[in-house]
């Protein structure tokens, strides 16, 4: 089994290649594995546009994701925790966040354009929207899966709301909230692409690097674009597991 | 005249039940314990024990009556007044030193100072070499014993223990009452122990508390004349056994043995 887990990526990029190679596949829909592996080269080497290399495109794809997340973060945890701390407060907000939560981020990016303009800030707020309910709402999850003997347990040794919400409640709520920066981080960098292809006007971008390999009619560029942006996403997902496993190593 | 350290005053304790009516847990109960005393509080199940205590801890308010402590009021839960939960109610996130410190972290107390102090409370309760281990590796007994020194850590003038040793087997608990009796003794802490085992009560308390359920009611003070440490399978210790048994059996069917 363990075996067969390592054989299979190659049995099927095997099996591509002879389709391919026998023309089942035409290249000009789908490239063939070296197709692909040749046009990752010329990326990383020469770039698309010529100059405008690889690394450069996913530095800046990072980044945008970056702001987007760490703003989603900043945001969605402290309200989750209050929310999930105060019954009032979260009956007051939880409709309003219905009703804004199933708007997809890009259904915002002609009013994000509108408001912060074509460029880093337009796509940091498409990304932060998308990362920032699923952090939001396993915070809000995670604060209510606290036992509430906790908080009394807390109470009777002299705590205080403000020692309740950072040292019971937040920490409570740890191995909900890493659930929801996962999937934020998962979301937020599905969401990069869509971002990029209308809320950049710079050359860079992982997103923007397929709309140019798209224009000029290149499908293994395309292709190669896709799979370094699906690497890049399983790579992100690995760092967050292994934090946390440390983090939560009390489980 | 000096104060009693706890008093309870005509404190009465109502709940509505879902049907709107008027459902009486606690009426009327007064009690004033010594300063230095341990009282076992005994009743079975639904006799609003858990429900005094947790209004002694000011976790619930009162209907009618009220709390004292040193002659002042107790309104809302602090570190005055501690309270031992039988579910152990340890952070699950926190390692057994990092629990035993909590109460001083509150209070502000320096990183160093207070590792100090959880580290003397963790020897005390004989776990020393477990201050690193999160709860989930400790059993329960071990569990008990941090929950103890979490409390004890703060210093309280009264300690609530709610069935604490509930949920343990024979052995474990025999050892966990010794050792608590042991903690008492050097300690000279006011101790309310809440439990519905005849036999426990007897071995720790100088005063039992017997109290029948529907309305909860403190029914029958019973003094335990017998010396520290006391033997279970002595003929006196059988006497107390038996009034209490008695006692039970005329008041309620007694469903725990």
């Amino acid at each position: 089994m363990k075996k067969l887990k390592i054989i299979l990526p190659f049995l099927i990029l095997l099996v591509w290649q002879v389709l391919s190679f026998k023309k089942v596949l035409p290249s000009y829909k789908i490239p063939s594995p070296l197709e692909i592996i040749d046009a990752l080269k010329t990326l990383i080497i020469v770039g698309l546009p010529s100059g405008y290399r690889l690394h450069g495109h996913a530095l800046e794809s990072l980044l945008r994701v970056g702001y987007g997340f760490v703003m989603a973060t900043g945001l969605g945890v402290p309200l989750g925790i209050f929310m999930g701390w105060s019954k009032n407060f979260r009956q007051l907000i939880t409709p309003l966040i219905e009703v804004v939560r199933p708007i997809p981020p890009l259904a915002w990016i002609p009013i994000a354009i509108i408001w912060l303009g074509i460029g880093i800030k337009s796509a940091s707020f498409i990304i932060f929207l998308g990362a920032f309910f699923p952090i939001l709402l396993n915070t809000v999850a995670g604060v209510l899966s606290v036992d509430p003997i906790l908080i009394e347990a807390s109470k009777t040794l002299g705590a205080k709301d403000k020692h309740i919400l950072l040292k019971v409640l937040f920490p409570g709520a740890m191995p909900n909230i890493f659930t929801g920066l996962r999937i934020g981080m998962g979301i937020g960098w599905m969401t990069l692409v869509a971002a990029e292809f209308t809320g950049v006007k710079s050359g860079y971008g992982l997103g923007y690097l397929i709309m140019i390999a798209r224009d000029v009619q290149r499908p293994d560029e395309i292709v190669a674009g896709m799979i370094v942006i699906g690497l890049i996403g399983y790579f992100l997902d690995g760092i967050f597991r292994l934090y946390e496993a440390r983090v939560l190593k009390w489980r | 005249m000096k104060e009693p350290e706890l008093e309870i005053v005509h404190l009465s304790k109502m709940f509505t039940s879902a049907d709107g009516s008027s459902i009486t847990a606690l009426k009327d109960i007064n009690l004033r314990v010594e300063n230095g005393k341990f009282v076992s509080m005994i009743g079975p199940s639904g006799c609003g024990k858990t429900t005094l205590l947790r209004i002694i801890a000011g976790l619930e308010d009162s209907s009618e009556g009220k709390v004292l402590l040193d002659g002042e009021e107790i309104n809302e839960p602090g570190h005055h007044v501690g309270l031992v939960f039988q579910e152990y109610a340890l952070f699950p996130w926190r390692t057994v030193l990092e629990n035993v410190e909590f109460g001083l972290e509150i209070k502000g107390i320096s990183k160093k100072e207070r590792r100090e102090r959880a580290l003397q409370y963790i020897i005390t309760i004989g776990l020393e070499g477990f201050e690193d281990k999160y709860p989930k590796e400790l059993s329960s007994g071990m569990k008990q014993r941090v929950g103890i020194a979490r409390t004890l850590i703060n210093k309280p003038k009264v300690l609530l223990m709610d069935e604490p040793f509930g949920s343990l087997d024979d052995q474990t608990r025999n050892n966990l009452q010794t050792h608590l009796l042991r903690i008492w003794a050097e300690a000279k802490k006011t101790i309310l122990f809440v439990t519905h085992n005849i036999d426990e009560a007897i071995f720790l308390g100088q005063t039992i508390i017997c109290l029948s359920p529907r309305p909860g009611t403190a029914r029958k003070i019973l003094k335990v004349d017998l010396n520290y440490p006391r033997d279970r399978t002595d003929l006196e210790f059988n006497r107390y056994r038996k009034e209490l048994q008695d006692f039970f059996r005329t008041e309620m069917e007694w469903s725990v043995g």
